[in-house]
């Protein structure tokens, strides 16, 4: 049976409260007829790493512009920290941000760029030269803090921006699109990073991301969103295996859609037959809206067991390979499927030498029902 | 035979070092700027030249007296007459750019923050006034400054003057207000320039530190814009020292300007050397007193840190 509890068990170890921090209720912006969101309703929790996740123009960065106060919503409200935002200025806000391009100030050193929010504070000479040391040390820049904006690697100038953010002790620090400009290794490693000092200052992170991947590493919770709506909230695994609808489960790697036709449903599950599959009962997804009789059913490519020689499973579908691809660790195949529209796409390790299967070979296919997942037409 | 054969190499080498000199960048680009860089050199350098030569040289009636000597020199240096004259002129050159660039300023970050799609419309509402002759110009201020002026005959007609105030024109204030007024283009150029230069985010960034709108322009664009107030400054203040239309005509007695004594000697006093010596002591003046404003500047932005 799939634990319902799983979607709420966040992925960190690190105690969360419940408490909201930040309460989005029913916000809308529009730029004449065009909605950039619409209708957005969310809550972000005390102490969470939350990921505003879609396309471009799905109005991830709208939201987080809001959040911080360069943008206003045309109706609806924002609270931080149990406080609303409205009228409240970008410069008064409980939040810091780390810009896509960084904007680190190109006239000043790495000290006085992490110093900048803290001069109006008036905290003395020493103590302001503490928290400075302090972020730079978070950041592990401890020694190049009189190194000017230029003489610094994409890398570093990332660093700069997060501990300019960070030494002002914010409730929520929002990132727009932080690791986007960094090469793939630099941007692994940001990651594990970033989500390690998320954890260690217990800070609010709101991340806005466009890669799937980054989202599901660092959160406790992402928001998907399309076309200025809201798809499905819910934990990184929750969203992945759970998706609401295709496009959801397109958006976060590859899903083989198969058709089905709905044969009972209740409250909590969803019996449905299919060419390929057979009778199948699933859990019935929250936002599941029946649209005629029609479902769609889903199954990631690693989900689908290669059957090796006579083994067998309680769940099988036999068919054909017709195309292989090569990705190092593992292997792609496209297994024609009697009865079923589309082939199916399979992930498969090469431990076992699915590298060799040669195309046209007969194959048998094992699922575990459970990784079924019904979305509506 | 021999001759040839080894001939043949030889040229083929000269060809060869001939090409490659062709193909070098620093070539390529003397190329290129050699017919600025002759024009410059005939009507530039050499005039220059000419007129370092003749300031130490001296005036004998008709003919020029070509033994070496400073007297010019001492002469431009200690008569009142010309070192007021230059002071004068610094004064007025300086105070010129201070306006220039002060109001200059806010029409550039207006244009340059808010101009939206306009920008360009705006840029070239302000080169209309170059539309017509700069004479007409500094004659439409004497109109405006004039004793039956609009200027006066404005004041008179709300009460606040009992009769036209004659303070307004011939005076080195007019030159100030003129000059200010027919350079105020050539400082909202560059500072409009170096303001579409700053990174928007960059205020941004200052905003969400918890900068209000005038600390961010204090702290952010001030100093990133400070290249442009630099050129601005420059671009105003070494034509002012030397100007002569202006003085002439809106200066009177009091308004008169080292390049109109300058005038004085190459014309009706006849006296080439001397204008040579005092040309030559102004430009000197001149750049000491451009790299002062840019050290200033420099040290004004280092302030604002």
């Amino acid at each position: 049976m799939p634990e319902p509890t799983q979607a709420e068990r966040p992925q960190s170890d690190r105690p969360q409260t419940d408490r909201a921090m930040i309460e989005i209720r029913s916000v809308t912006r529009s730029y004449g007829a065009f909605k950039a969101l619409d209708d957005a309703t969310l809550t972000i929790r005390e102490g969470e790493f939350f990921s505003l996740l879609g396309p471009s123009g799905c109005g991830k960065t709208t939201l987080l512009r809001m959040i911080a106060g360069f943008d206003n919503p045309t109706s609806g409200s924002i609270s931080v920290g149990g406080q609303s935002m409205e009228g409240i200025p970008a410069n008064r806000r409980p939040t810091n941000m780390v810009f896509q391009s960084y904007a680190i100030f190109p006239h000043l050193n790495v000290e006085q760029n992490v110093a900048y929010g803290l001069k109006r504070l008036k905290l003395g000479v020493t103590e302001e030269k503490r928290r400075v040391e302090e972020a730079l040390a978070q950041v592990s820049l401890t020694g190049l803090g009189k190194r000017l904006a230029t003489e610094l690697s994409g890398g570093q100038r990332q660093r700069v921006a997060l501990a300019r953010a960070l030494v002002m002790r914010p409730k929520v620090l929002l990132l727009d699109e932080p690791l986007s400009a960094l090469d793939k290794k630099l941007r692994e490693q940001m990651q594990v990073e970033l989500r390690r000092l998320q954890q260690a200052v217990g800070i609010t992170f709101v991340l806005v991301t466009h890669d799937q991947y980054e989202a599901l590493a660092m959160s406790d919770r992402i928001a998907v969103m399309f076309g200025g709506k809201i798809a499905q909230v819910a934990s990184p695994k929750e969203i992945y295996q759970r998706p609401v609808n295709r496009q959801v489960a397109d958006f976060l790697g590859g899903m083989n859609f198969v058709k089905a036709e709905i044969v009972e449903e209740n409250a909590a599950s969803l019996v449905v037959d299919t060419l390929g599959f057979g009778r199948v009962r699933t859990d019935k997804p929250k936002a599941f809206v029946r649209n005629g009789g029609g479902a769609t059913l889903g199954i990631r490519p690693e989900r689908l067991r290669v059957l090796w020689d006579n083994a067998t499973a309680k769940f099988e579908v036999a068919g054909k390979v017709v195309e292989r691809h090569y990705f190092g660790e593992i292997t792609h195949l496209i297994v024609e499927i009697p009865g079923l529209e589309k082939p199916l796409s399979v992930t498969e390790t090469n431990d076992f030498g699915a590298d060799d299967i040669p195309v046209g070979t007969p194959i048998r296919l094992a699922y575990d029902p459970e990784a079924l997942v019904a979305m509506a037409d | 035979m021999t001759a040839a054969a080894e001939g043949t190499p030889a040229f083929g080498m000269t060809r060869a070092r001939r090409n490659a000199l062709l193909q070098s960048e620093s070539v390529q680009g003397f190329a290129l700027i050699s017919p600025t860089f002759v024009y410059a050199l005939i009507l530039l350098v050499l005039p220059i030249l000419v007129v370092l030569a003749h300031s130490f040289w001296t005036q004998h009636y008709l003919d020029i007296d070509h033994t070496f000597t400073l007297e010019n020199y001492r002469i431009a240096l200690t008569e009142p007459i010309y070192r007021d004259l230059l002071w004068r002129s610094l004064y007025i050159s300086l105070t010129v750019s201070f306006f220039t660039v002060i109001l200059a300023y806010p029409i550039a970050y207006f244009i340059s923050f808010h101009g939206g799609r306009h920008k360009s419309l705006w840029l070239f509402l302000i080169t209309i006034p170059f539309w017509t002759s700069y004479l007409l110009r500094v004659m439409s201020w004497k109109v405006i400054l004039g004793y039956n002026g609009v200027l006066n005959s404005g004041l008179m007609g709300l009460g606040i003057i009992d009769e036209p105030s004659t303070a307004l024109l011939y005076n080195s204030s007019a030159v100030i207000i003129t000059l200010t007024h027919a350079w105020a283009a050539f400082a909202i150029l560059p500072i409009f320039v170096s303001l579409e230069k700053v990174d928007r985010t960059l205020v941004e960034a200052a905003t969400d530190l918890g900068d209000g709108p005038l600390r961010s322009f204090l702290r952010v664009t001030l100093p990133l814009s400070a290249p442009g107030v630099i050129s601005a400054a420059l671009i105003v203040m070494i034509p002012t020292v030397g100007d002569y239309v202006t003085p002439k005509l809106v200066g009177g007695k009091d308004g008169v300007m080292i390049a109109n004594a300058i005038q004085a000697q190459f014309g009706k006093a006849s006296n080439w050397p001397l204008g040579a010596a005092l040309s030559v002591t102004t430009m000197l003046v001149v750049s000491l007193m451009a790299g002062a404003t840019v050290l200033i500047i420099r040290a004004l932005q280092r302030l604002a840190r």
